[in-house]
């Protein structure tokens, strides 16, 4: 049996947005897949070593928010200062309670499972991201190079 | 209940962390061995399914009892 590939871009950088593609890579190297993840733009920040991933329902209302948050509290009660930090923590802690993983334990799995992480050096470098503050063992690439890869793979997914 | 090998408790684990452990402790296992699973996410029942069909380990049982749900599965 050939190996299948999956390729996935991962554009985005907030805590639930940052699920899809660690979830599938780690699921898809688990099935056999040999598996590589682009990150560009936003996507980068799920590959720095200090994680600070928030959420927010600011934009996104078809977030549930516990207790009916949502119906009784303003969409503008939302902007006020370290609304998003206790709706992050409150994010996180549903999560654990519900045996979801942390996006720490995924990604570890996926390194572990040798998917490969692909940072986009054009968003590095427009960002002025320092390559210290990324966890070792990833690769710097360009669109070129996911290509390469993308253009062979069974499943490309854009996330 | 059949004999098995080895055993992994995933109760309490959410997709796809039951998947993901099961795969771990099958690549520590040696071919024919079995593996029984206990697990709470009702997605397992599925998953394990497409993930015996895609990796050629057999599924050799599935069941629920008492609200869990029981796999074993040998190694190819």
């Amino acid at each position: 049996m050939d190996e299948k590939k999956l390729a996935i871009i991962a554009t985005k950088g907030s805590l639930d947005w940052a699920y899809p593609p660690f979830i599938l890579a780690s699921t898809a190297a688990a099935l056999g897949y040999e598996t590589q993840i682009f990150f560009t733009f936003y996507g980068l920040q799920l590959l720095k070593k200090k994680l600070a991933l928030e959420v927010t329902p600011l934009g996104n209302p078809g977030m549930p928010m516990p207790g009916g948050m949502d119906k009784w509290f303003p969409v503008l009660g939302m902007t006020l200062p370290g609304m998003q930090g206790m709706v992050t923590s409150m994010m996180k802690q549903k999560m654990k309670s519900k045996g979801v993983a942390s996006i720490e334990e995924l990604r570890e799995l996926c390194i572990e499972a040798e998917v490969k992480l692909v940072a986009c050096q054009m968003t590095v470098d427009l960002f002025d991201m320092e390559r210290t503050a990324f966890i070792d063992g990833i690769e710097y690439a360009g669109a070129a190079a996911f290509f390469e890869f993308a253009g062979d793979s069974d499943i490309c997914l854009y996330i | 209940m059949a004999d098995f090998d080895q055993e992994l408790d995933a109760s309490g684990l959410n997709c796809p962390l039951p998947i993901l452990r099961a795969k771990k402790t099958l690549s520590s296992m040696g071919a024919g061995q079995i593996l029984h699973i206990i697990a709470t996410d009702p997605g397992s029942v599925k998953d394990f399914e497409a993930f015996s069909k895609q990796t050629g380990n057999e599924l050799l049982e599935s069941k629920e009892e008492g609200g869990k749900f029981y796999f074993l599965i040998k190694k190819a």
